[in-house]
């Protein structure tokens, strides 16, 4: 029998205006225990300036045996890249 | 008693209240019911440690003697400790020790918020900054109150029994003596009987959230503030002042 609490994905954001970035995971009975775990265990050390928690088992992952199927098809298609572009004078990136 | 010898003592007082509840809070350390909550506990015994350092180094400078923070914490025996008793209690289980930080915590809420005002600058910029700390640690405390209260028939009843173990001991929190009368004078302390009701109904609201009820004020337990401490301290003061008695010089 699994006797742990519900697992729990912890997203810290490192400074305001960027992704939240995957972080960890907690264990938590609920969904305020999720995030003060999350602040005690992942901020720390000032990582963070928000956190998100998501039950775990509500992320829908996609399954590693599936990967020829969904990611080798864009190996040939480097047209597929903005490299065939002239940069304009003095553009560093468009 | 002049001012100088009143400040010492009252920031020894807020300084050992923090020593010794933040070494309370340690002992959980490894032993907490899961790893996130360890840290919970750690994290809030390492506050509680960070101010008492800085408490000790002013109290330091208020004496004006040439002992350190270092001095005060290593070199005093139990009865020159003047730290409220509910702080030394020993943890218990889990939920004794959620009920200690239940009193505690709301205390200083409204005690720091007070402290914030004080004319005293070195003591308003620390509450400033505890304050926020220490609306986590409520927060904490009142989420586990909360869950435990309201909780199973075991974790309720664990619940019950610590909030009335403890109660006898909330009485020293609002205590006043002539050190704090002649501080409060000068607009540097804070009037701790002037907390009681905010204190009174933060705490029995949240105990009647959490399904549980609190006992009448009745006989409470007095002394720590004066150096009369219960048998816990002497054990607390054993442990933590081992290596700097029997290796005086010894460095880090």
């Amino acid at each position: 029998m699994d006797t742990q609490w519900p697992l729990w994905e912890v997203f810290i954001q490192a400074n305001p205006g960027i992704p939240h970035k995957h972080a960890g995971s907690v264990h938590a009975a609920d969904k305020e225990m999720a995030l003060t775990n999350a602040r005690d265990v992942y901020t720390r050390r000032k990582e963070g300036t928000s956190i998100w928690v998501v039950p775990s088992n509500s992320i829908v992952a996609s399954n590693p045996n599936d990967s020829d199927m969904l990611f080798d098809p864009a190996n040939d298609k480097i047209y597929r890249h903005p490299t065939f572009y002239t940069m304009p004078e003095g553009a560093e990136a468009i | 008693m002049t001012k100088q010898e009143a400040l010492f003592k009252y920031v020894l007082r807020l300084a050992d209240n923090a020593l010794v509840l933040g070494h309370r809070l340690s002992e959980w350390s490894s032993y907490a019911p899961i790893l996130e909550e360890d840290l919970a506990l750690t994290n809030i015994a390492l506050d509680l440690l960070g101010r008492a350092q800085a408490l000790y180094k002013y109290a330091a400078e208020v004496e004006g003697a040439g002992r350190t923070e270092d001095d005060l914490v290593y070199k005093r025996a139990e009865r020159q400790f003047l730290n409220i008793l509910l702080v030394e209690q020993p943890n218990g289980d889990f939920a004794m020790t959620i009920a200690r930080q239940i009193f505690n915590s709301a205390y200083e809420l409204f005690f720091l918020e007070e402290l914030s005002k004080s004319k005293d600058p070195t003591l308003s910029a620390l509450a400033i900054k505890c304050l926020k700390e220490v609306r986590y640690h409520w927060r904490h405390a009142y989420d586990w109150l909360l869950r435990l209260g309201d909780g199973t028939e075991e974790s309720h009843e664990r619940m019950q029994r610590g909030i009335d173990e403890l109660w006898m001991y909330t009485g020293e929190l609002f205590e006043i003596d002539e050190v704090e009368m002649m501080l409060i004078e000068e607009s540097i302390a804070v009037d701790n009987s002037s907390l009681h009701e905010r204190w009174n109904k933060m705490v029995t609201d949240a105990i009647k959230e959490a399904t549980l009820s609190r006992l009448t004020d009745g006989y409470m337990q007095t002394g720590g503030r004066n150096g009369v401490h219960s048998e816990s301290l002497g054990f607390i003061l054993a442990e933590m002042q081992y290596l700097p008695r029997a290796y005086p010089d010894a460095k880090w």
